[in-house]
C-alpha cells in the first residue's frame, strides 16, 4: 500500500508536527467516557503520544479490544484507525486474522486483566508462543470495572475488595508467564510513570514480534482503598524500576535523556536502539532465567517491577514463521489466487 | 412403524438369475488393520469398469483395534444410497464376524476367513452361500521375506480383493490400475499388493467353480468421471474461490476439509517470484480462536474460512454473533455428526440445522447453503465466498460426515469462470468523493446491504470503528431506541436480500403431483432413489424439491405451495427443517411430514419409502374412518 498522506488537517499557524509531518491531533481520539482520574485514560494519553513520536501512519495502524473498561479506550486515540471491539477475552485473535491478512498494518491491542488473565488467558499465550507482530498493552487494575468491582486474575493475594472480601487465589503474574512462554518483548509499567510508560510503547512499536506491556491503572472507583494493592497510593509506594528506559528510534540519531557509559544496548532489526542504565540494582533483560528469578523474588518483597523486563529482538515473527509473502492478502489480483484451468484438470485427472 | 417391504425380494441367491451391476458388498475389518487401501482399490476397480458406484466407511471412534465396516453399492442406474440389505459379505473381523451373518439378509453371499469357521456345526446358516478363504494362511506364502512379515496384516486385504474380484467379475486389470493409482509412486509396494491380489484371484478360479450372482459388468456410466470426498472437493472450492486465510481446530469429521487445503496451497499457492505462500493457514489454540481469526481476516479484507462440526459451532456461537452484527464475512463449514455432546462422532447427521440458522444470542439469523455432493462441495464453497462478501455477514455450508468423509462418484469440477464479487467495497478514492458523507452501516441502496472500507485505505475519512455494542448509521456507539431498531431493521432487510441471492432448490416435477418429497444435503440419495421406487413398485407418485439453501427463496415457497402434502425428509430426530418451514409458512403447517432417519447411519431408500407408505395408510384409515 502506498504511503500517500491522509487529507491535511486544518493548519493556521504551523502546528508542531512529528517526523513524518502530522500534527499531534491526528493521533487523538473520542473523548473518553470513563471515570474521572482512571488509570486508563493516563495510559490513552501515552498511547497517543507513542503513536505521533513513532510518526507511525494513522490509516496504517489497526487497533483492536476486547471487552471491559480497558477495551473500550481504543475509541479513545487515533479516530483515523480502524478499531476492532470485539468480544470477551478474544482480542488476540482477531488481531491475528487481521495481521496475516494484511501484515502491512501496525497492530495495537488493548485489553485488560479480567480480558487477558481470567477469560482470555488461553488466547494470551498462544498469541505470545506465536509472536504475532502486535503492542498489546493490558491496562491491569485487578478488577472488573464495568461490572462493578469483582476480582480479576491479577488480584494479589491477601489483596482486599471494596465491600472487604479478601482474594485468596494467587494471582496470575502475565509478565513471567509471557517470558515462560517465550515471550520476545515483555514490560510492565505503572499509569503513574508516565514517561517510563510512553518510552516503553515506543520501543513496543518498534517490536517485530509480540510486545506484552503490563500496565498497572488503579481503578478509582473501585480498587483505590486502603487494603487494596493496586490502588494509586499502593502503586506509586510499591513501584520499583529495574532500570531507567532509553530509546531511540531508527529515524533519530541521540538520546538525550540517558548518557551513555554503564548502559546496555539492545539493537532491533529497523535501527532502532533500546538503551537501559542500573538503577541500583544488577538487571540484564536479555536473561530469561535471571529475568524470571528477579520476578519471582518480587513478589514476596511486594514490590512491583517496572521496565522491560525481557527482550529479544532476534525470535522469527509469526509472519517469518508462516512463510507469508509478507504483502497484504487482502486484494490479491485473481491470477494470484485462482490456479489455472490446467491445474484443475490436472487434479480432476488424478481422481479418475 | 413396522417394515412395510423389503429391499430384496426373491432376488438372486435364491435362485440362479445372475444380476449385473446392482448390489450391496461390505468389507468388515478390524480399525487401522490397513483395510482402507485395499476397499478404495475394489472400489475404484469396478469404477473403472464404468459401473456407478460409491463407498462408506462406517469407523469407530478410535485409531486401532475396533470394528469397521466399508459398504461398497454398485448401481447401473446410478443410485448410490446406503442399502440396508447387503448382497455380499466379507468378514475378515473375528470380533463381529458372527454379528455380521446373524444381519444378513436371507440369500446374502459370505466370504470369511476360514479360520473363523464360521460353517461349523451351530454357526452355519442354511440360507446363506459361504466362501471359505484361508487368507491367514495364503498370505504368509507372498510375505515369507523377513522384512515382509510386518507387512501380512496389511497385505492380506488386498487377497480379499482378488477373491471378491473373481467372484464376482471384477477385471484384474482394472485391479491393478486401481492399486497402481493408489500406491503412486511406491513400486515395491505395487508390486507386493498385485501379487496379493492376483493370489486373491488365482484361489477362487481353483477352488471356487460357483461364482456370485451379483457380477459387476462393464458399463459407460463413469466416464470422464472423478471419485472424490466431499471435503477434498470443498477444499478444492476455497482454492479456486480465492481463499486466502484460513483457521480451523482438529475436529472429526471436519479436519480433512483444512488438512486437504493446506495439502493443495502447498503446490497451487505458492508464488511464482518469491516462491513464498500467498495464503495463511493457522491450526488454532480452539474453534473460538479459529473464528476469532477468521473475522478478523475477514474484517481486514480476507477471503477467509474455517472448518468445524457441530461441538466447534457451540464453542464459536459468541463470535458469530458478532460477525452477524458487525456485518462480517466470513465462511464456516459446518461437517456435521452426531450429536450433542461427543454423540457419535465417526457417524452422519443432519443435526446441525437449527444450531446454524440462528446461531448466537439476541436476533440472529444467518444464510446457509447445504451441498448435497462433492461438486456442490466444489461450487458452493465459492458461492460461500461471494455470498459472505456481497452479504457481509457469516455463510453456513452444512456438509454431514457422509459427504465429507467418504468416497463419491463425482462430475468433473467446472472451471470457475465468473470474477470473484468482493461486495461493497470503498476505496480511498470512493471516499475521497464522498468526504464524511459515508456511513459505515448506511443503506445506501434500499438493500440492507452497507459499504465498507478495508483497514489501511490511505484516507483520513475511510477509517471507522467495529464494535458489537450498539451503533448508529456511522458506526458511532449509540444506546437510543431507535437507533438499535433501525439498525437491527436493516439487517432483516439485508436478510431478505440473501434470499434472492442463496443457491435456488433443484426442482423434479415429473409427475406435476399434488404430493411430493423435500430433502437437502445427502438425504437428496435416499430420496430420490425412493421417490423412483415408489412410482414404480408402488404406484406412488411424488414430486420432488432439494433444498439448497436457507432462507427459503421464492422458487421453494412456491413448489411447497403447489402440493399439498410435502415428504420432509431429513436425518435428525426433531424434524429441525420442518421447525423453520412451519414457522415461517404458518399458513402451510399441516403440509408438512416429517420423515428422519437418525441412527447415524447415512439415510437409505427404504426409511423414505416406509415414511411415505406409512403416512398414506395413516391418511387413509382416517377417511375411512
Amino acid at each position: 500500500m502506498s504511503a500517500q498522506p491522509p487529507a491535511p488537517s486544518p493548519a493556521p499557524a504551523a502546528p508542531k508536527t512529528n517526523h513524518i509531518g502530522l500534527p499531534k491531533a491526528d493521533y487523538e481520539g473520542a473523548k473518553s467516557t470513563l471515570c474521572l482520574g482512571c488509570g486508563h485514560d493516563v495510559i490513552t494519553k501515552q498511547i497517543i503520544n507513542a503513536l505521533y513520536e513513532m510518526g507511525l501512519e494513522p490509516h496504517k495502524v489497526a487497533k483492536f479490544s476486547g471487552i471491559g473498561c480497558s477495551s473500550k479506550t481504543p475509541a479513545y486515540f487515533l479516530n483515523r484507525a480502524w478499531g476492532f471491539n470485539g468480544v470477551h477475552g478474544r482480542m488476540p485473535s482477531t488481531a491475528t486474522g487481521a495481521l496475516v491478512a494484511n501484515p502491512t498494518l501496525h497492530g495495537i491491542g488493548v485489553s485488560g486483566d479480567g480480558d487477558t488473565a481470567s477469560i482470555g488467558i488461553g488466547q494470551f499465550v498462544h498469541v505470545v508462543r506465536r509472536n504475532l507482530p502486535l503492542v498489546y498493552i493490558i491496562e491491569d487494575n485487578g478488577v472488573y470495572g464495568l461490572t462493578k468491582g469483582q476480582f480479576s486474575a491479577t488480584a494479589d493475594i491477601g489483596a482486599k475488595q471494596k465491600g472487604g472480601a479478601v482474594n485468596d487465589f494467587i494471582p496470575i503474574d502475565c509478565c513471567s508467564l509471557a517470558i515462560e512462554l517465550g515471550g520476545t518483548f515483555v514490560a510492565r509499567s505503572f499509569s503513574g510513570d508516565m514517561k517510563q510508560l510512553q518510552l516503553i510503547l515506543e520501543a513496543a512499536i518498534a517490536h517485530k514480534g509480540t510486545a506484552i506491556i503490563d500496565v498497572i491503572s488503579p481503578c478509582v472507583t473501585f480498587n483505590d482503598h486502603e487494603g487494596s494493592t493496586k490502588s494509586y497510593k499502593y502503586s506509586k509506594e510499591h513501584d520499583t524500576p529495574v532500570h531507567e528506559v532509553g530509546f531511540v528510534p531508527f529515524f533519530e540519531e541521540t538520546l538525550a535523556e540517558i548518557p551513555a557509559g554503564d548502559s546496555k544496548e539492545v539493537a532491533f532489526p529497523d535501527g532502532s536502539v533500546l538503551k537501559f542504565r542500573g538503577v541500583g540494582r544488577d538487571y540484564d533483560p536479555t536473561d530469561k532465567e535471571k529475568a524470571l528469578k528477579t520476578i519471582h523474588e518480587s513478589h514476596g518483597k511486594q514490590e512491583i517491577l517496572t521496565g522491560i523486563l525481557y527482550v529479544d529482538p532476534s525470535k522469527p515473527t509469526f509472519s517469518e514463521l508462516l512463510g507469508a509473502t509478507g504483502e497484504s492478502l487482502t486484494s490479491l489480483p485473481l491470477e494470484k489466487v485462482r490456479p489455472g484451468r490446467e491445474a484443475l484438470e490436472e487434479i480432476m485427472e488424478s481422481l479418475r | 412403524m413396522s417394515s412395510v417391504l423389503t429391499e430384496t425380494t426373491s432376488r438372486a441367491g435364491a435362485s440362479s438369475e445372475v444380476v449385473a451391476n446392482d448390489f450391496s458388498l461390505q468389507v468388515a475389518t478390524a480399525n487401522g488393520s490397513g483395510s482402507q487401501t485395499a476397499n478404495s482399490v475394489l472400489m475404484r476397480s469396478i469404477f473403472r469398469m464404468g459401473v456407478p458406484v460409491s463407498g462408506k466407511n462406517l469407523f469407530p471412534s478410535n485409531i486401532q483395534g475396533l470394528p469397521t465396516w466399508f459398504t461398497i453399492r454398485a448401481n447401473k442406474d446410478g443410485y448410490i444410497a446406503r442399502k440396508r440389505d447387503l448382497d455380499v459379505l466379507v468378514c475378515m473381523n473375528p470380533e463381529t464376524a458372527d454379528d455380521d451373518v446373524r444381519e444378513a439378509r436371507a440369500g446374502a453371499f459370505v466370504v470369511y476367513e476360514k479360520k473363523l469357521g464360521l460353517e461349523n456345526p451351530g454357526r452355519k446358516r442354511d440360507d446363506l452361500t459361504y466362501y471359505a478363504v484361508p487368507f491367514s494362511e495364503l498370505v504368509v506364502k507372498i510375505t515369507s521375506a523377513p522384512e515382509h512379515a510386518k507387512l501380512r496384516k496389511l497385505i492380506v486385504n488386498m487377497v480379499y480383493v482378488g477373491v471378491v474380484a473373481d467372484l464376482m467379475g471384477i477385471d484384474l486389470e482394472e485391479t491393478e490400475k486401481a492399486i497402481a493409482k493408489q500406491l503412486k509412486g511406491k513400486p515395491k509396494a505395487i508390486d507386493l499388493n498385485i501379487t496379493a491380489a492376483r493370489l486373491g484371484l488365482d484361489y477362487a478360479k481353483a477352488n471356487f467353480p460357483s461364482k456370485i450372482p451379483f457380477r459387476v459388468e462393464r458399463m459407460n456410466a463413469t466416464q470422464g468421471k472423478i471419485i472424490i470426498e466431499g471435503n477434498a472437493a470443498a477444499a478444492l472450492g476455497c482454492v479456486f474461490g480465492g481463499a486466502t486465510v484460513c483457521a480451523w481446530y482438529p475436529i472429526t469429521p471436519s479436519s480433512s476439509l483444512c488438512e486437504s487445503f493446506i495439502d493443495f496451497c502447498d503446490d497451487l499457492r505458492i508464488d511464482p517470484v518469491t516462491k513464498k505462500k500467498n495464503v495463511t493457514i493457522i491450526q488454532a489454540e480452539d474453534e473460538i480462536a479459529s473464528i476469532g481469526i477468521v473475522l478478523g481476516a475477514a474484517w481486514a479484507g480476507a477471503r477467509s474460512f474455517t472448518s468445524t462440526s457441530g461441538p466447534g459451532i457451540s464453542l464459536m456461537s459468541e463470535f458469530i454473533g458478532l460477525g452477524y452484527y458487525a456485518e462480517i464475512p466470513a465462511v464456516i463449514f459446518d461437517i456435521q455428526r452426531v450429536g450433542p455432546s461427543t454423540g457419535l462422532p465417526t457417524r452422519t447427521m443432519q443435526g446441525d440445522i437449527l444450531l446454524c440458522y440462528f446461531n448466537s444470542h439476541g436476533d440472529t439469523k444467518h444464510p446457509v447453503l447445504f451441498p448435497a455432493s462433492p461438486e456442490e462441495c466444489f461450487t458452493m464453497a465459492q458461492e460461500a465466498f461471494d455470498l459472505a462478501e456481497q452479504l457481509q455477514c457469516p455463510i453456513f455450508v452444512l456438509s454431514d460426515l457422509d459427504l465429507g468423509m467418504n468416497t463419491w462418484m463425482s462430475d468433473a469440477f467446472p472451471y470457475p469462470t465468473s470474477p470473484l464479487k468482493r461486495g461493497k467495497v470503498l476505496d480511498a478514492d470512493a471516499i475521497a468523493k464522498l468526504k464524511g458523507g459515508w456511513g459505515r452501516y448506511k443503506d445506501v441502496d434500499g438493500d440492507g446491504i452497507p459499504y465498507r472500507t478495508l483497514p489501511g485505505t490511505p484516507n483520513a475519512y475511510a477509517a471507522y470503528f467495529t464494535r458489537g455494542s450498539g451503533h448508529d448509521e456511522k458506526a458511532q456507539y449509540t444506546e437510543k431506541p431507535q437507533d438499535w431498531v433501525n439498525n437491527v431493521n436493516r439487517i432483516a432487510r439485508k436478510f431478505d436480500t440473501a434470499r434472492t441471492m442463496v443457491p435456488k432448490p433443484e426442482i423434479q416435477d415429473p409427475f406435476h403431483a399434488p404430493a411430493g418429497i423435500l430433502a437437502y444435503g445427502t438425504s437428496h440419495y435416499g430420496s430420490t432413489e425412493a421417490r423412483d421406487k415408489l412410482a414404480k413398485d408402488f404406484g406412488v407418485q411424488l414430486d420432488y424439491c432439494r433444498l439448497r439453501a436457507l432462507p427459503i427463496n421464492a422458487e421453494a415457497a412456491d413448489w411447497m405451495r403447489r402440493h399439498d402434502r410435502i415428504y420432509v425428509v431429513e436425518q435428525n430426530r426433531d424434524a429441525q427443517l420442518v421447525t423453520i418451514l412451519r414457522d415461517e409458512f404458518p399458513e402451510l403447517a399441516t403440509r408438512f411430514v416429517p420423515v428422519k432417519q437418525y441412527n447415524g447411519l447415512p439415510l437409505d431408500a427404504t426409511t423414505v419409502i416406509e415414511g411415505v407408505l406409512g403416512d398414506r395408510d395413516q391418511q387413509k384409515q382416517k377417511r375411512t374412518a
